[in-house]
């Protein structure tokens, strides 16, 4: 593909998403929502997963951000779609630069399992404190409003499909420059040699901690674009088998481009909601078997098609 | 000449393994310092303490008159040491050239997350380096698909891109042919001494040794036995007995 062609197939891929809500029904404009948001927190896992981080607790920042959403709208009143998604973007960050200056010291197994016991103290905070977080019960965001406009039921839909669109364009991009950068190349190179990192007069464990804030930066918006579109939040957000997910869609999309997390989101969300409507009690069986499909066949994820089709086009 | 690097009474101990003991060392700003010894006799230790990537338990190491005692590498390698490794340190997912880069972005502090790595003055000045070792037909390679020679060339190329003040190599010709180290060797030096770089080598290749080095360190058991150039120390009946076990 040229560079003209790719430069417009941007702008053009982009307006054929933005005008979907004419074509789709509701109930799939909500599942790419969705899929849309959580493929921000799966971004963060896969920048990580290219300096070999595995992150079992990545849905710690995920809940952080959804909570910061939350209980500025309980506590502060704050209805504004834009300041509530900022207020995630904060706490995710704020949580991570701090929880980082921790967990960047640990690798391998220690590091998966250190998020993972983090991720599991916050679900425990968010179930006992019910006076605060609600418990179990969660909370509600309701009523929310977008530029001052306030949305509900179809707009509600609409809107947060649209922002959710333009939020995920704006951080691919900034990922990819991210990952362009020297910080990216050196997490890369991380994966293969940390011995030279700190020869060349580069730290490692700052380049870890930067991915590492910017990773749960990325799982706070995610957490509030999902608070705000469903309405509601629990402390399920947070607990481990929401950061397996993560790692799984990670894993079926590939981390060969900071594209692959959006694909590999889309199809999960897909997969597991015709999985559960075909066979309600198998469902889970259903999307084993697809991770392993995608392991044996095509262990770069799917985004690694795009490799043989660009080769057979370059033919 | 003034010292460059000295090292005063520096000690290290792994378990009872002397790997080094009060070892008093000078390194004169553009001398060409051969070490030599057989194997555990400390060489290596040398080099990893002088770099920090081992800390001593006694003893004072400066640069150019100042502390670099229990610094960690990178802050090392910022006063203006860098080092190759016996067995190549590369990042080998990456190409030849990014290896490159990520030494130039190092080197000019400009680690960040918003400017690209492949910038047009490091590229050029990457290649040219490169080019240099005659390696620039490599430059967009996998450095997985290297032969262990070719790697080892990089390895001291990302050094010497850091523009170094000392450089410590640990056997740049371990893994090369016996027909190609002397074309190595010359390459390297006419590098190093066109960039003013002082070199301190580690080398089990006497030969090398002798050629290239403009004075020779030997070491036994943590200890230096024997400090001067290369035709009277190679000679000595004592050094021949420690390295190569015959007189």
């Amino acid at each position: 593909m040229s560079p003209r062609v790719r430069a417009a197939a941007v702008p053009g891929t982009l307006a054929v998403l933005a005008l979907l809500p004419f074509v789709l029904s509701g109930w799939v404009l909500f599942l790419l929502t969705v899929a849309g948001a959580k493929a921000l927190a799966v971004l963060g896992v896969v920048l990580l997963l290219r300096g070999k981080l595995l992150t079992f607790g990545h849905a710690l920042y995920y809940a952080a951000g959804a909570y910061a959403a939350g209980m500025a709208v309980k506590y502060l009143n704050v209805r504004e779609t834009l300041v509530l998604l900022a207020l995630a973007l904060f706490a995710g960050a704020l949580l991570s630069a701090l929880l980082g200056l921790l967990v960047a010291r640990y690798r391998a197994v220690y590091f998966a399992l250190l998020n993972l016991a983090f991720s599991m103290v916050l679900y425990g905070i968010l179930l006992k404190f019910y006076s605060v977080t609600g418990g179990t019960d969660g909370l509600g965001i309701a009523e929310p409003t977008l530029a001052g406009w306030r949305l509900g039921g179809e707009s509600l839909r609409l809107a947060m499909y649209e922002l959710t669109l333009i939020l995920v364009a704006l951080l691919v991009y900034l990922a990819h420059r991210f990952s362009v950068s020297p910080v990216g190349y050196a997490l890369r190179a991380i994966r293969d040699n940390e011995v030279r990192i700190e020869y060349v007069g580069a730290s490692v464990w700052h380049t870890v901690y930067i991915s590492y804030v910017i990773a749960g930066a990325l799982a706070g918006v995610a957490g509030a674009l999902i608070g705000i579109s469903v309405g509601h939040i629990t402390p399920d957000l947070a607990f481990w088998s929401q950061s397996g997910e993560f790692v799984f869609v990670a894993i079926l999309g590939g981390i060969g481009s900071v594209l692959a997390p959006v694909v590999g989101s889309i199809l999960f969300e897909f997969v597991r909601n015709y999985a559960f409507e075909i066979s309600p009690y198998t469902w889970q069986m259903t999307l084993g078997v697809v991770l392993l499909l995608i392991i044996f066949f095509l262990p770069g994820g799917v985004w690694s098609l795009t490799h043989f089709v660009t080769r057979r086009s370059t033919r | 000449m003034s010292a460059l690097l000295e090292t005063v009474g520096l000690t290290r101990f792994f378990g009872a393994v002397r790997a080094a003991e009060d070892l008093n060392v000078q390194v004169a700003e553009g001398e060409m310092l051969g070490i030599i010894g057989s194997n555990g006799s400390g060489k290596t230790t040398f080099l990893n303490l002088a770099t920090g990537y081992l800390k001593p338990e006694r003893g004072r190491i400066l640069l150019a008159g100042k502390e670099t005692t229990g610094l960690p590498p990178r802050t090392i390698t910022r006063m203006g040491v860098a080092r190759s490794f016996q067995i190549p340190q590369l990042y080998l997912g990456l190409t030849v050239i990014e290896n490159m880069l990520l030494s130039l972005a190092a080197r000019a502090g400009e680690i960040g997350v918003w400017a690209p790595l492949h910038q047009a003055q490091w590229r050029a000045e990457g290649l040219r380096i490169l080019g240099q070792f005659a390696l620039e037909q490599y430059a967009e390679r996998s450095v997985r698909e290297l032969p262990e020679g070719v790697r080892k060339l990089l390895d001291i190329a990302i050094a010497v891109a850091l523009r170094p003040r000392l450089l410590l190599m640990d056997e740049p010709t371990a893994g090369v042919s016996s027909e190609d180290k002397f074309e190595v060797m010359d390459t390297l030096v006419a590098v190093l001494r066109g960039s003013g770089i002082t070199t301190i080598f580690v080398e089990h290749d006497m030969d090398v040794v002798r050629r290239y080095s403009q004075r020779v360190l030997v070491f036994d058991q943590g200890l230096v036995i024997a400090d001067g150039e290369p035709h009277n120390v190679l000679s000595d009946p004592l050094v021949r007995t420690a390295v190569l076990g015959h007189v």
